[in-house]
C-alpha cells in the first residue's frame, strides 16, 4: 500500500469487525434502528453519518489544539449541527420523501454518540488524516451493522429489496408466495430492529471468543 | 384531558426508549445498576422539563416561519426554521452547563447524585429528540410543551430502572456466553418493546366507542361511517409510531 501504511489500513478496517461502534462499542445506536425497516434508508443513512464523521473528525483534530477544555462539548455539537444541517437540506433539495421517511433521526445524527464519541476518543489527540482514515473506518462499521439490519427487516418484512420485489408479488401470488409463503410483518415493527441487532452480536461474539464480556 | 392524554401518551405510547429508540445509548451504557440508572433517570426528567419548553419558545418566536412577526411587519417573511438543530443544541448544551453550575452552587446534595451525569446528557439523543418531536408534532401551547417534556423524561426513566432491575437480576442466570452482556440486553429490550406495544390500545380505546356512538347516531346514512372509521384509524396509527405508518403505506 503505497498511499496508506499498515497503521493507517488498520484505522480502517479494525471498526469494521473486532473493534465495531454499534455491536462492541456501544456507539450510535439510536439512530442507527429506528430508520432499518427499509435498506434504502439505512443506506442513505449511513451516507449521512460518512459524510458528517469523515468531515467533522478532520474539522476537530485541526482545532483540537485552540479548543478550551471545558467548552469543548458544545464546540463539537456546534461543528457537527453545522454539517447536519447541511445534509438535511441535501437531502429535503434530492429527496425529498426519503428526508420525510427519516424524519427527525437527520437531526439526531447531532447527538449520534458515535459521532462525539470518535471526536472524543480519537480526533482530540490524533492528526487531520488519521482522524479522517478513523471517521471512514467507524462510519463504515456502522454502515455494515446498519445494511445488514435493512437488509433482513425489508427481505423478511416486505419481500423487496430496495423496493424491487425480490420474492414476487404478495397479492397475485407469484415467485415464492405461490408456495404459501407470507410476509412477516413483524420485522417491520420497532422490536425487531433491537432483536435483530442482539442476534448480530450473538453471531459475532460465538466466533470471536475474545469478544465476550463477562457479565 | 389534553394534558392527561399527552401525558399517558408520552410516558407509554410514544415512549422515548421503546418506540423511538432514543438515548440508547446511555440507556445501554448505564444501565447496569439501579441506583446509577435512577439518578441518570432523575436527570434526565430535569433537564427535558427545562429544555423542551424553552426550545418551543425558540421555535415560536424566532424559528417558524413567520416567527419574527412580533420585530415588525418587514420580519414575517423570514423562515428561519433550517436553523433549527444548532439552535436546539446549543439551547442544551449551554442549558446543561448552567443547570450544572446552578445546582452545584446551592444544592451540593443533589449534585453529588446528578453531577456526573450531566455532562452525559448533552449528547443523549432523548433530549434533542424530546426538541424534535415537539416541533415536528406541533405542540401547540408552552405548558403542553412543558407537559411533553416531563412525561416523555418520565417514560425514559422508567425504561431504564426497568432494564437496570432486569440486569441485576439476570446476572445469576445461566446467558449462553456470546449473549452476555450487550446481546442479552439487546433482547430483552427488544421483549420489552413489544410488551410496551400493547399499551398502543390504551387511548384508542376510548376514540372507538365515540366513533361508535356517533355511527350508531347517524345509522340512516351509511356512507359517513366510512370516512370517520378511516380516520380514525390514520390517528391511531398515528399515535403509535413512526414505524407503524411504513405498515400502513404498505
Amino acid at each position: 500500500m503505497g498511499l496508506l501504511s499498515k497503521k493507517d489500513l488498520k484505522l480502517i478496517t479494525d471498526p469494521l469487525a473486532d473493534n465495531n461502534p454499534i455491536t462492541i462499542q456501544v456507539l450510535g445506536i439510536c439512530s442507527a434502528l429506528a430508520i432499518t425497516a427499509e435498506l434504502k434508508a439505512s443506506i442513505v443513512m449511513s451516507i449521512a453519518v460518512l459524510f458528517v464523521l469523515g468531515v467533522g473528525n478532520v474539522v476537530i483534530s485541526l482545532m483540537r489544539n485552540v479548543i478550551p477544555p471545558k467548552i469543548r462539548i458544545i464546540v463539537q455539537l456546534i461543528v457537527v449541527a453545522t454539517l447536519v444541517i447541511i445534509v438535511d437540506l441535501v437531502l429535503k433539495a434530492f429527496a425529498y420523501e426519503l428526508s420525510k421517511t427519516l424524519s427527525v433521526f437527520v437531526g439526531l445524527i447531532i447527538t449520534n454518540c458515535i459521532i462525539m464519541g470518535r471526536f472524543e476518543a480519537f480526533a482530540l489527540a490524533n492528526g487531520p488524516w488519521k482522524s479522517f482514515l478513523d471517521g471512514i473506518g467507524n462510519s463504515l462499521g456502522y454502515a455494515a451493522i446498519l445494511i445488514i439490519v435493512g437488509f433482513f427487516r425489508e427481505l423478511l418484512g416486505s419481500g423487496t429489496l430496495l423496493g424491487i420485489k425480490v420474492l414476487g408479488d404478495p397479492i397475485e401470488k407469484t415467485g415464492v408466495y405461490a408456495y404459501g409463503y407470507e410476509n412477516n410483518g413483524f420485522m417491520l415493527l420497532a422490536p425487531m430492529a433491537l432483536i435483530t441487532v442482539g442476534i448480530i452480536i450473538w453471531v459475532q461474539r460465538s466466533r470471536n471468543e475474545a469478544l465476550i464480556e463477562d457479565n | 384531558m389534553e394534558h392527561l392524554e399527552l401525558f399517558f401518551k408520552a410516558i407509554f405510547i410514544d415512549n422515548m426508549v421503546f418506540a423511538t429508540f432514543l438515548g440508547m445509548c446511555s440507556y445501554l451504557a448505564v444501565s447496569k445498576k439501579v441506583s446509577t440508572a435512577v439518578g441518570l433517570g432523575a436527570a434526565v426528567i430535569f433537564v427535558m422539563a427545562i429544555t423542551v419548553p424553552l426550545n418551543w419558545l425558540l421555535d415560536k418566536y424566532i424559528l417558524q416561519e413567520g416567527a419574527l412577526s412580533w420585530l415588525g411587519e418587514e420580519y414575517a417573511v423570514y423562515d428561519l426554521s433550517f436553523l433549527s438543530f444548532i439552535m436546539f443544541i446549543a439551547t442544551i448544551a449551554t442549558m446543561v452547563q448552567l443547570v450544572e453550575i446552578i445546582v452545584e452552587k446551592f444544592s451540593p446534595a443533589l449534585y453529588n447524585s446528578l453531577g456526573i451525569f450531566l455532562p452525559l446528557i448533552a449528547v443523549n439523543c432523548a433530549i434533542l429528540g424530546g426538541s424534535l418531536f415537539m416541533q415536528s408534532r406541533e405542540i401547540q401551547t408552552l405548558g403542553l410543551a412543558f407537559n411533553y417534556g416531563v412525561s416523555s423524561g418520565i417514560g425514559w426513566f422508567l425504561a431504564i430502572l426497568a432494564i437496570a432491575a432486569i440486569r441485576e437480576k439476570i446476572r445469576y442466570s445461566n446467558v449462553p456466553g456470546p449473549l452476555r452482556g450487550l446481546g442479552i440486553t439487546f433482547i430483552i429490550t427488544g421483549l420489552m418493546a413489544i410488551g410496551f406495544m400493547s399499551f398502543g390500545g390504551m387511548l384508542t380505546g376510548g376514540d372507538e366507542e365515540v366513533a361508535k356512538e356517533e355511527t350508531a347516531s347517524i345509522e340512516t346514512n351509511v356512507k359517513v361511517d366510512e370516512p370517520i372509521l378511516e380516520e380514525e384509524t390514520i390517528k391511531v396509527i398515528d399515535s403509535v409510531s413512526v414505524e407503524e405508518l411504513e405498515i400502513k403505506e404498505e
